[in-house]
């Protein structure tokens, strides 16, 4: 019953949805001061989860059963993740071993999904997005995990969430230190490419490929992506925050530190054009790959 | 009153369909979501999937050629959606209206529930015709 209550409504789904649809409106509100204009109301992004539930689901001639099955399973995963990260804030010792590995499988399956809805809705345009998107997630995950490698030389080979938050809190954040600084520029470069946003957007490009992975869904099922992504910009930052920052996890120490990655990653946002696929393919490989690389060498050294 | 049509009038999704029009009325359009009049305060959005649209925005002169098209972009998006008629050309043919590849009206062809007149009507214009939707919509349920 507890750990029901946690997944549905605590720390897990709903609470995590309702945070990452506020914090979309934060976004969406701060781009438009910066571009002059006023901006939607802050009801904005729950008014649109609630229209698109409204709306008729049209499922394309030809496309699998993974076109209406993959959005939900993307969108639990992911639901799933956001309770081991914050139960592992509420109360560290209750965290299970592995969890660390098991979030970083998870954070991934929102984009797995993506690509296997686009692929299933026989639409070249999805398509096209679905390749992308694939190619990105080879690019962005090789850097996010070598520099969660190095979160877990950092706090002692400990794979564990609790004993990660408990380390930090004895020695201080992971942050703190070159190779943790360095890890951690890398990790919020990557989290950008997650999330999908803008220089990174290159798969859901709304003026080429007409929102790409998205393309065929609507009503229902795009409600679902459009969750998962609010869900996603809550859990990433948090995730970060336990992993590289994580000295001190009182609420409103914990609202601050959030607060303050979703405005780097709002102002990564609005200070850079679109990348092409190639060219952010060749950016993660290149700096991001051997920046991380230089910080595991570094946290060898114990630096 | 009806929750979802509440929500929908305050999340306008807009497809927009260039049938055959001359730009001016594209501009226009696109002039509404510059920062002067600046659409998504009120949560209208231009889109690019049909998919995901609440509402055509359909400019121009429908012609022989546009028909169909229009009217399979019409089938493709998901129901409840507004059509609205932009401009001179879409709602009477203007000037178009002896030409060679013209037959009907687009009101002939989809139940069109809003018409915009102006040869191009001002940004102006279009906001107090959707302002004016939005208040019809909510009337009448």
């Amino acid at each position: 019953m507890k750990l029901l209550f946690n997944y549905l409504i605590f720390p897990g789904l709903l609470f995590s949805a309702t945070i990452g649809l506020f914090a979309g409106w934060i976004d969406r509100k701060v781009t438009a001061r910066l571009q002059w204009r006023k901006g939607p109301p802050w009801h904005q992004n729950f008014t649109d989860i609630i229209k698109l539930l409204g709306k008729e689901t049209i499922v394309p001639e030809g496309a699998s059963f993974t076109f209406l099955f993959s959005p939900y399973v993307g969108f639990l995963g992911l639901a799933l993740a956001a309770t081991i990260l914050g139960i592992a804030i509420r109360s560290p010792l209750q965290s299970f071993t592995a969890d660390l590995i098991v979030v970083l499988y998870l954070l991934t399956l929102p984009a797995v999904t993506m690509i296997l809805g686009a692929f299933s809705s026989c639409n070249p345009l999805a398509s096209i997005g679905a390749s992308r998107e694939m190619k990105l997630v080879l690019a962005y995950e090789l850097p996010f995990i070598l520099s969660m490698i190095v979160v877990i030389i950092k706090s002692g080979v400990a794979i564990q969430l609790g004993q990660i938050l408990d380390h930090q809190a004895r020695l201080g954040a992971n942050l703190v230190s070159w190779s943790g600084a360095i890890a951690f520029v890398v990790s919020i470069l990557c989290m950008q490419a997650k999330l999908g946003l803008v220089p990174f957007d290159a798969s859901e490009a709304e003026q080429e490929i007409m929102g790409g992975v998205l393309i065929e869904y609507s009503g229902l099922p795009l409600a679902i992506f459009k969750l998962t992504k609010a869900v996603l910009l809550y859990t990433m930052p948090l995730f970060l925050i336990v992993t590289f920052w994580g000295n001190n996890l009182s609420p409103l120490v914990l609202i601050g530190k959030y607060i303050a990655l979703l405005v780097v990653i709002i102002l990564i946002k609005n200070t850079n054009p679109r990348l092409r696929i190639d060219q952010s393919l060749r950016f993660f490989w290149r700096f991001p790959t051997l920046l991380a690389t230089l910080a595991i060498v570094l946290a060898l050294f114990g630096l | 009153m009806d929750f979802k049509l509440k929500a929908l009038t305050k999340s306008i999704w807009v497809f927009h369909v260039s049938a055959a029009s001359c730009n001016n009325c594209d501009i226009e359009i696109l002039d509404c979501l510059t920062p002067r009049h600046d659409l998504e305060r009120f949560g209208i959005q231009l889109i690019g999937s049909v998919r995901h649209a609440d509402a055509l925005l359909i400019a121009g002169v429908v012609n022989k050629k546009c028909i169909p098209r229009i009217k399979k972009i019409y089938e493709q998006a998901p129901k409840p959606c507004l059509v609205i008629a932009v401009g001179q050309c879409a709602q009477s043919q203007h000037m178009f209206r002896f030409s060679y590849n013209v037959v009907e009206p687009l009101d002939k062809i989809l139940p069109v529930d809003l018409y915009i007149p102006g040869c191009p009507p001002k940004p102006e214009a279009i906001i107090d015709g959707i302002v004016k939707l939005v208040t019809k919509i909510r009337k009448s349920k």
